[in-house]
């Protein structure tokens, strides 16, 4: 197995406004190798943005933050690293695409010459260089008649083309890792689909590290190698594609599962609820988050919190947070 | 008995919404014709800006329409709204996709669902407290939202309230805009769920724009796809799901990813290439001609009508007819 590029272990993340504290990560991880595609999934707050940005320094504006845990990326500790690195090494090494493609362009400035910086600063070409690499690059994102958008103003792009700009961005500086936080929950899904062979495309051709926040298990299959499910601020399971969302464990995704449709099946699929919503994250009680949600719920759940174990013997891990379904089923663990 | 002829829940004809713009004519809606019948469980799917909401406000008459005219339960809208306002008002109810949108911030739950029953003048009020507690058990929420603002309240359970208001006062037809766009995926089966037992217990019609597919397979009866401000298909959704006969739906069909990994890995995929065009100035001939992949000469030329295909229903499309269809 190739070596992380990105690592996170141990993670913790509280936030504080003024009138509530939230522990948005509760001692979560994952990792990512180069040529690999990382999912990140797991339902709106449940901390994929925050676990995923924040060792990075990309944090929300005006709370509080406290983080601890360790991270590294190409085996250097980033969380001790000054503002200054810190920076540059998310300028260049890491590359952002998000949601709103509008967070991330300068809508007072033309696009292609906001490529072409990116590439001069980080992939330290000349000026003419860099501007021929903006063409290409706008190019390569599927965008017709790159020379002429070169030119335009954000706003005279439509939405997917936009999103291609955005992508088009993030990987002027040669990016080794590249997050995709919801990059297609705005886009249509003839557009999404594009957005998502284009990921995939580009991942394939540069062999760079991929990491895909979302909360659509349908583009969690068509890119993802490896999936992390996050709940409430820590990861319930994760494994390979195929393990995690053909033969899930965890009652959560067990549940997430089965209240996804799928309509190339032909007996009815989907549309099974999972009862309840998920915990507010302000009062931190011991035990599995899952369980005021959960059929199997049993009273020890409620006082230890369950570890991450590793299933069977297959090369790519797979682990789940529940040892009451590993009891219940005679699942073999690894060690 | 003789045969009773059963008015649609819902029938427009020649419909169009244009909306004057300082860029130009906007034409959102150019000529639908919709039928839906009572008790249907009807999706409406088509990608952003095709005309979805724009069609279902003028359904209701929420929305001002440029031309073409809507029956409901058999009777004309804008006749009806305007002879009977409070007895229209009570037939057909509109859901929108922003809960909070259609809320005040400032009433809690109970006052939220009371006031419909206290401008209808329905019982007295201890009367619309049991209404109240009715409505609040159909949604399946518990009396302790009752003195709680929206704002404090989930997404799904805000789209339980907002749903349980538009029940108060008994409709007969239900008109959603997007009700489970903003939910997230595990809530959105329990509305989902909630819907298909309301249509079945109280035999309501219920016309949902959506843009999940899979669920609109999964729930409704019948399905309309619309494309740049047209009906491109239609059809009972099975069969539909089966058999899609219009290039457009079967491109949109194939944009669903499946949720299995390994299916994903080997299927044949049909990518459409580009937007879809702007509704100010549609191409000529057929719409969908700009990113139709058998696109024909015919095609740049000829607007095609509704015809007849194989599912059973009606698809706009110069190669579809009803014993073959087009495919990509
Ligand atoms: N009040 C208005 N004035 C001008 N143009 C409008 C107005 N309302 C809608 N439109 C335009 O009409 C077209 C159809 O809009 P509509 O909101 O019905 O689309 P939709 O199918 O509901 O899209 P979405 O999936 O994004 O909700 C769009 O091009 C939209 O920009
Ligand atoms: N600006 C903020 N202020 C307060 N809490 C926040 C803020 N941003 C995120 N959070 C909280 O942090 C947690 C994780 O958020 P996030 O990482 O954005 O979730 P996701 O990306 O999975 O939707 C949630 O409980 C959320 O409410
Ligand atoms: S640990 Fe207990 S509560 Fe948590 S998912 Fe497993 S069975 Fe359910
Ligand atoms: S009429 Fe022509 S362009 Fe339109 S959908 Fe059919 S084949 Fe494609
Ligand atoms: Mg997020
Ligand atoms: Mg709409």
């Amino acid at each position: 197995m190739t070596a992380p590029i990105y690592e996170v272990e141990g993670l913790v993340i509280d936030l504080y406004t003024p009138s509530v504290s939230v522990r948005a990560v509760d001692v979560a991880g994952f990792h990512v190798a180069p040529g690999e595609t990382l999912a990140i999934v797991g339902e709106s707050g449940s901390g994929k943005t925050v676990m995923t940005l924040g060792p990075l320094g990309l944090l929300p504006e005006g709370v509080a933050v406290d983080l601890r845990g360790t991270a590294r990326a190409d085996g250097k500790d980033i969380l001790s690293m000054s503002p200054a690195d810190l920076s540059r090494l998310r300028g260049g090494f890491f590359g952002v695409i998000f949601q709103d493609p509008m967070s991330a362009l300068n809508p007072m400035l033309k696009i292609g010459p906001q490529l072409a910086r990116q590439a001069q600063l980080y992939a330290g070409l000349s000026a003419e260089e860099a501007r021929k690499e903006a063409v290409s690059l706008l190019a390569r994102s599927g965008i017709p008649d790159p020379e002429d958008r070169y030119g335009r103003y954000p706003h005279e792009l439509s939405g997917g083309m936009l999103q291609r700009a955005m992508i088009a961005l993030a990987l002027a500086a040669r990016p080794r890792v590249l997050i995709a936080d919801e990059p297609t929950t705005a886009l249509d899904a003839t557009v999404q689909a594009q957005i998502l062979a284009l990921i995939r495309q580009i991942q394939k051709e540069d062999g760079i590290a991929v990491i895909l926040i979302t909360h659509d298990i349908g583009a969690v299959s068509v890119l993802a190698d490896r999936v992390a499910v996050l709940y409430a601020g820590q990861v319930a399971e994760e494994g390979s594609a195929v393990d995690v969302l053909t033969a899930p464990v965890h009652p959560y995704t067990r549940g997430l599962l089965a209240s996804v449709p799928d309509f190339r099946s032909d007996h009815a699929t989907g549309t099974r609820e999972i009862p309840g919503i998920p915990p507010s994250q302000t009062q931190l009680e011991p035990g599995c988050r899952f369980a005021d949600r959960c059929d199997l719920v049993q009273s020890s759940c409620r006082t230890h919190r369950p570890p991450l174990v590793r299933l069977g013997a297959g090369p790519v891990p797979h682990r789940v947070a529940c040892p009451v379904v590993i009891a219940a089923e005679g699942i073999v663990t690894h060690d | 008995m003789t045969d009773a002829i059963v008015a649609p829940a819902i029938k427009a004809t020649g419909l169009k919404v244009h909306f004057q713009t300082a860029a130009g004519l906007v034409r959102a809606v150019d000529g639908v014709d919709l039928t839906v019948a009572q008790g249907a469980f009807h999706g409406i799917v088509g990608e952003s800006g095709c005309g979805k909401t724009t069609l279902a406000r003028a359904l209701i008459g929420l929305q001002p329409v440029t031309d073409g005219q809507v029956n409901i339960l058999g009777r004309d809208r804008a006749e009806w709204a305007r002879a009977d306002r409070k007895g229209f008002a009570r037939a057909v109810q509109f859901i929108f996709q922003d809960p909070l949108g259609s809320m005040s911030r400032r009433q809690t739950v109970g006052q939220t669902l009371e006031e419909p029953l206290m401008i209808h003048g329905t019982g007295d009020g201890k009367a619309r407290r049991a209404r109240v507690a009715e409505l609040l058990d159909l949604v399946a929420l518990p009396d302790t939202v009752l003195d709680r603002l929206p704002r404090s309240l989930s997404g799904g359970q805000r789209q339980r309230v907002s749903i349980a208001r538009a029940l108060a006062l008994s409709p007969q037809v239900l008109i959603c805009d997007e009700p489970l766009s903003a939910l997230d995926v595990s809530v959105r089966a329990q509305i989902v769920n909630l819907f298909a037992r309301l249509q079945a217990q109280l035999g309501l019609t219920i016309v949902i724009v959506a843009h999940d597919l899979a669920i609109v397979r999964e729930v409704c009866s019948a399905v309309t796809v619309m494309y740049l401000g047209r009906v491109a298909e239609e059809g009972a959704a099975r069969r539909f799901f089966a058999d899609p006969a219009h290039p457009y739906s079967q491109a949109l069909l194939s944009a669903v990813p499946s949720p299995d990994p390994r299916i994903e890995a080997t299927r044949p995929r049909i990518l459409l290439e580009g937007d879809p065009p702007s509704p100010r100035n549609p191409p000529p001939g057929c719409r969908f001609s700009t990113r139709c992949p058998v696109a024909e000469p015919r095609c740049r030329e000829m607007e095609p009508a509704l015809r007849a295909v194989p599912h059973g229903g009606a698809a706009a499309c110069h190669l579809a007819d009803a014993s073959i269809h087009a495919m990509i």
